[in-house]
């Protein structure tokens, strides 16, 4: 097991340098000068953007430039944006606003999708099982920004229950964001619970623990669901990644402060520096996530072996 | 498949009868000569017409088929559903609302917006369509390389794999647009296909690499066949089934992922007319004017609903397992 983690682990160092190497790569090597944007209307004097180029090492190949960058962020350096502050002060302060958006929607992910998944699992073809095929089929055909507006209209605008946007309510603030942001993986959750309880209700397991008397809710609550849950809970794991990244659109429905509404700003007023080293995090949580996530895999499943 | 088992054969009757179906053209014979005398026909069953056969009676893949019919029609020829010019402007009737002569009312240019959504679906689909070719081409063409050869070039690629894999679609395909200031259809189904075909090789390399010792293959090697005729004729068909459901699916999320960007206004770029342009001009007058960000988001809903349907029929009546 040891030697398992260790290989994997060693496995996401190409991989974390390679999708740095991208994002970087887009934002510095193609068409458009980093600086032009800076500048606005007004051109700057040829001193002033040498100093700018060279305090980005804009003028190095692009290999040195990544180099020194990736060299600057171990060090907590991300340089700054146009504005003189640094990056990593605004990555420190907008975080926790993304982190707990994330945390809502997993909360919203795991009680309704996995209610809805075992409610449609346990009998397989029964209204309720149909209802939950069918409204996750639904939801799963909205896209997101349009499930945001929804929600707005509906809870925001017309019943009033919550903000519609911005952070001024404190926690009620998260809800409907948390919810909209929650809703594609939701459904899969529910599908996938559905499909994992189904298949594992029909193993000789469950028929002798049937067979013993046993209560049906200790059966499906206490049997089953152990063995369901392997294929959910590693779902989960890995889509606490996937939330932070989608993010970006859901906290700009609702106007909310944090990391994927800076990518958005950053984006539209051209500050590459801050857009690569916010979305460098992103990648990073992306990575490391889905190798904590194999890492369980193999910890919480004891019939997978990996030698 | 194994030969020598016992089926059950419908025949015209309805009833059932078992068969044992077996390889030789004499068994064959006299098995259509038994089924023949007790008034049946024996039923070609290969995966192909046995899925047909269920998607033609679910209820969700023929209304998944009719709305993308709908859809694929109203992208070919927009003309078939509205007389009015998605062009025309008339701005003393900006923003008016829905009405028995503008089904839809009118945008904030005061354009028929019943036209305009309905001329919107032609960008969704074919950012769609081209997104999904795009990935297909270098999920089988990369996936087939790397299962077939294995070794280190399937190593390298599986971590190139990798690499883009730890961007994500909507993400990736943001950063890239936002470097580029003309975005057309070409441009955004180039962006998603960067990011979006990893899924795609996997899968390929999986079923590659999960046949190509079978006997079958290595019987085609010793007769002396081409590479390209072994992984064309003999590797690849095995994956046409899983593909082919990944693709339909992933057609709609892609017509969603468009309209997102679009959205965020990193996607396509005005005059051109796409559901996420409408929504993001629409969001304006949100609160006085609903209507103008609903119709375009139900037609884009809708769309991707046709593959979404389409797609999980396919899949339940491809997976024998699942019957």
């Amino acid at each position: 097991m040891a030697r398992y983690i260790a290989r994997r682990a060693l496995m996401t160092i190409p991989v974390l340098i390679g999708a740095s190497f991208l994002i970087f790569w887009m934002v510095y090597a193609l068409p458009g000068d980093p600086v032009r944007a800076l500048a606005g209307d007004r051109p700057l004097t040829p001193a002033a953007l040498a100093a700018i180029r060279d305090e980005y090492n804009l003028d190095d190949p692009l290999l040195i430039q990544y180099g020194k960058y990736m060299l600057g962020l171990l060090q907590g350096d991300l340089g700054t944006d146009f504005a003189g502050r640094p990056v990593i002060d605004t990555i420190t302060q907008r975080l926790p606003t993304t982190v707990r958006l994330a945390l809502t929607a997993i909360v919203f992910e795991i009680i309704i999708g996995l209610t809805a998944g075992v409610l449609a699992g346990v009998r397989r073809g029964s209204y309720m099982d149909n209802l939950v095929l069918v409204s996750t089929t639904v939801v799963v055909s909205i896209p997101v920004f349009v499930l945001g507006f929804v929600a707005q209209y509906a809870f925001g605008l017309r019943l009033g229950w919550f903000p519609i946007a911005g952070l001024s309510d404190g926690f009620r603030s998260y809800i409907l964001p948390g919810l909209v942001l929650a809703s594609l993986s939701l459904a899969y959750v529910a599908r996938l619970t559905r499909t994992s309880l189904a298949e594992n209700l029909r193993q000789d397991y469950v028929r002798t623990a049937r067979a013993k008397g046993l209560k049906p809710s200790v059966v499906v609550g206490k049997h089953t669901m152990r063995n369901s849950m392997i294929p959910v809970v590693t779902f989960i794991g890995a889509d606490l990644a996937n939330l932070m990244a989608g993010a970006i659109v859901t906290e700009t429905v609702f106007n909310l402060p944090g990391l994927g509404r800076a990518v958005f700003d950053s984006v539209l007023r051209q500050e590459g520096f801050v857009v690569v080293g916010i979305v460098t995090i992103f990648v990073f949580f992306y990575i490391l996530f889905n190798l904590v996530v194999d890492i369980l895999y193999a910890v919480i499943d004891p019939r997978i072996r990996y030698d | 498949m194994t030969d020598q088992q016992p089926r059950d054969v419908e025949d015209d009757l309805g009833g059932t009868q078992t068969v044992i179906e077996s390889g030789s053209p004499q068994d064959q014979k006299a098995t259509e000569t038994t089924v023949a005398q007790a008034g049946g026909e024996l039923r070609q069953a290969s995966l192909w017409s046995d899925a047909w056969r269920q998607l033609r009676r679910s209820p969700l893949f023929l209304s998944g088929a009719a709305l993308f019919l709908v859809f694929a029609v109203m992208a070919v020829v927009p003309q078939l559903f509205t007389n009015a010019d998605p062009n025309v402007a008339d701005l003393s009737r900006s923003a008016e609302g829905p009405s028995g002569e503008a089904w839809f009312g009118y945008d904030i240019q005061g354009r028929d917006y019943f036209a305009n959504v309905v001329h919107g679906a032609r960008v969704s689909m074919a950012v769609g369509f081209f997104t999904v070719l795009g990935i297909l081409t270098i999920g089988v063409v990369v996936g087939a390389l790397a299962g077939y050869y294995g070794g280190w070039l399937d190593a390298v690629l599986a971590r190139v794999t990798d690499v883009f894999y730890g961007v994500p679609l909507i993400l990736g395909a943001f950063l890239l647009l936002s470097t580029l200031s003309n975005r057309g259809v070409p441009e955004v189904s180039l962006a998603l296909m960067v990011f979006g075909w990893m899924t795609a090789m996997r899968l390929v390399r999986s079923t590659v690499v999960s046949v190509k010792d079978a006997d079958y293959v290595q019987a085609a090697r010793a007769l002396g066949a081409s590479t390209w005729r072994i992984l064309t004729r003999h590797i690849l068909p095995n994956a046409v089934a899983p593909v082919l459901v990944y693709a339909t699916i992933t057609v709609g999320l892609i017509i969603a992922a468009e309209a997102t960007l679009s959205f965020l206004g990193i996607g396509l770029q005005l005059p051109e007319v796409s559901w996420g342009l409408q929504i993001n001009s629409g969001l304006n007058r949100f609160r006085d004017s609903s209507f103008l960000v609903f119709f375009p988001s139900l037609f884009l809903s809708l769309t991707v609903l046709s593959f979404i349907l389409m797609g999980d029929a396919l899949r339940d009546a491809l997976d024998p397992k699942l019957r």
